[in-house]
C-alpha cells in the first residue's frame, strides 16, 4: 500500500516533468487508483513505479489513462434525460443557434446521447455539440461513434425510459460484435482536448454538460471548475451535473436555481 | 463487559449487507439509541437505478438523521448514511466523503470492500465494521483492513442470515471479533 507522502512526490514528479496535475484529485480515489496500477503492474516497491513514471515516457501515458476513470454510458439515469428532453431543450428552441458543451466526455456516450435528443426534439440541425476530454485517446474513439454490442440492449432500454419513441437501433449499424452510429450525428460534434484543471473558458454555452467528472475532484478544485463553467454559461443557460454532484457547497449556488429533481441548474443571476 | 468499551472508542460504524441484508437493517434501525454517538454508513448491494426507494423504506424506520450521500458530504456523528446506488464510497482524510464511478468490484457498485478499505485508512482503530447476509465474496477483504488498522470487526451469525455465503467467507478469511445474530447487534451497537 502506498502512503501519503509517497503520492506527494509522485503528484508532484508528474506535474514538474510531465505537466500532469493531479495534485487536487480527491485523494482517497487517486490512492486506490495508484495502488490497483501497482498491483496491475506489478511494481515491488513505490520507488521502482516513482523510477518508472520519471524515466518512462510511454508508460506515463498508460500511468495517466489509469489513474483517471473513463466510465460512461448511453442515457445513464433515463430520467435526468426525459427531464433535458421535456423541460431544458424546449426552451432553447427559440434560440437561432444552440451550443452544448461536454466537459469531460471520455468515450462519448453522452455526447451520443445528446445527439439522439436534439435530432428528436428537431434541434439538431442547429445545434453544435462540443466535447472536450483531457484525454486525446479517448476523443479519438468517441469521434470513429463505434461501440461495443454488449451494452446496446441496456442502453435501448435506457432511452426508452427518457421518453424515445423510436427504435434505439435505427441509430446505428451493427457488426462483427461493435455497432457504429450514424455519421450525421458526429457532424454537430466538435471534439478537442482540454484540461478542467488547467485551461480557460473557450466559448459561451447554452448548456453545459459535466457529469461524474467532479467527484475525482477536491473541494478546491470543483470551486475552480464550477467558476469556469460559470464564465462559459450565458444567461439562463443550463448546467447539469452527475446524479450524487451538487452546488452546495459552490459560491454558484445562490446564482443558479435547481431544476426538477434532476442535477440540471439554470443560471439566474 | 468488554464490547461496552469497544463502542466507546467508535467514532464510525459502518454495515455492509447484500441480498437477505435489508430485511436485517429494517429490524435492527428502530432499535437504534439516539442520539447516535458515532456516525453509522450503509452500503447495501442494490439495483442501480438511481431512486430514492431504499433510502425513504430505511427513514421511515429511525428517528436519527438518514439520508443518501452527496459528493463531498461532511461525516457528522449521530447520523446515517446510505451509500448511493452505482457508486464507491470512499472516505477522505478531512472526514468527507468523496464517490468513485470506476469498474465494479465484485460485482459490485458500491463495493463493501473499497468503502470499508477506506475507512480504515482514516479510522483506523476507531472504526467498527459490520458484515450482514449475502451471495457474494464482498466485505471479507475490507473486514481484513480494519482489523490491520486496529478497528472492530463484526458478522452476522450465518445461520441466522438469510444468505450465509457472505458471513461465512468472511469468517474463514478473516480475523473477525466477534458472530453476533441481529438481537445481539442491536445490544452491540448500543453499548448494552
Amino acid at each position: 500500500m502506498i502512503e501519503e507522502p509517497e503520492i506527494d512526490i509522485l503528484l508532484n514528479d508528474l506535474l514538474e516533468e510531465h505537466g500532469y496535475d493531479f495534485t487536487h484529485y480527491a485523494r482517497a480515489s487517486l490512492k486506490r487508483r495508484i495502488n490497483r496500477l501497482m498491483a496491475l503492474d506489478k511494481f515491488p516497491s513505490f520507488a521502482e513505479l516513482r523510477y518508472r513514471v520519471k524515466s518512462d515516457a510511454t508508460y506515463i501515458k498508460r500511468f495517466v489513462e489509469e489513474l483517471t476513470v473513463n466510465v460512461t454510458e448511453m442515457f445513464r439515469d433515463p430520467l435526468f434525460y426525459k427531464t433535458l428532453r421535456e423541460d431544458v431543450l424546449p426552451t432553447l428552441a427559440a434560440k437561432p443557434f444552440i451550443r452544448i458543451w461536454h466537459a469531460g466526455c471520455s468515450t462519448g456516450e453522452e455526447v451520443f446521447s445528446m445527439a439522439i435528443l436534439l435530432q428528436e426534439t428537431n434541434l439538431f440541425h442547429k445545434s453544435i455539440l462540443y466535447a472536450t476530454d483531457l484525454n486525446p485517446d479517448v476523443l479519438e474513439k468517441a469521434r470513429k461513434g463505434i461501440f461495443s454490442l454488449a451494452p446496446m440492449k441496456q442502453y435501448s432500454e435506457n432511452y426508452m425510459l427518457s421518453g424515445g419513441k423510436n427504435d434505439f437501433s435505427s441509430y446505428y449499424t451493427a457488426q462483427y460484435g461493435h455497432v457504429k452510429f450514424k455519421e450525421e450525428l458526429v457532424k454537430k460534434m466538435v471534439f478537442s482536448t482540454h484540461n478542467l484543471v488547467s485551461d480557460r473558458s473557450f466559448n459561451e454555452f447554452d448548456l453545459i454538460l459535466c457529469r461524474n467528472v467532479l467527484i475525482y475532484f477536491d473541494k478546491a478544485l470543483q470551486e475552480r471548475v464550477l467558476n469556469l463553467f460559470d464564465d462559459s454559461l450565458g444567461s439562463l443557460a443550463y448546467l447539469a451535473l452527475g446524479a450524487k454532484e451538487t452546488l452546495k457547497f459552490s459560491s454558484l449556488q445562490s446564482r443558479f436555481k435547481q431544476i426538477s429533481r434532476e442535477k440540471i441548474w439554470r443560471k439566474i443571476g | 463487559m468488554a464490547k461496552n468499551r469497544v463502542i466507546d472508542s467508535c467514532q464510525m460504524l459502518m454495515i455492509g449487507g447484500s441480498t437477505g441484508s435489508i430485511e436485517v437493517l429494517l429490524q435492527l434501525l428502530p432499535a437504534l439509541k439516539t442520539p447516535l454517538p458515532f456516525a453509522l454508513v450503509l452500503v447495501i448491494h442494490r439495483k442501480n437505478t438511481a431512486d430514492s426507494t431504499l433510502v425513504n423504506l430505511l427513514a421511515l424506520k429511525t428517528d436519527i438523521p438518514l439520508q443518501e450521500v452527496d459528493d463531498k458530504d461532511a461525516i457528522l456523528p449521530g447520523t446515517i448514511y446510505l451509500a448511493p446506488a452505482d457508486y464507491h464510497l470512499l472516505i477522505e482524510q478531512d472526514k468527507t466523503f468523496s464517490l468513485d464511478d470506476s469498474e465494479k468490484i465484485n460485482y459490485s457498485r458500491p463495493s463493501i470492500d473499497v468503502t470499508f478499505e477506506s475507512a480504515a485508512d482514516v479510522y483506523g482503530p476507531s472504526l467498527v465494521g459490520i458484515l450482514l447476509s449475502g451471495a457474494n465474496t464482498d466485505g471479507t477483504a475490507g473486514l481484513n483492513a480494519i482489523k490491520n488498522a486496529g478497528g472492530v470487526t463484526v458478522v452476522q451469525k450465518p445461520e441466522t442470515a438469510q444468505v450465509p455465503f457472505m458471513p461465512q467467507q468472511a469468517i474463514e478469511g478473516a480475523p473477525i471479533d466477534w458472530v453476533l445474530d441481529v438481537k445481539e447487534m442491536e445490544g452491540f451497537i448500543n453499548d448494552e
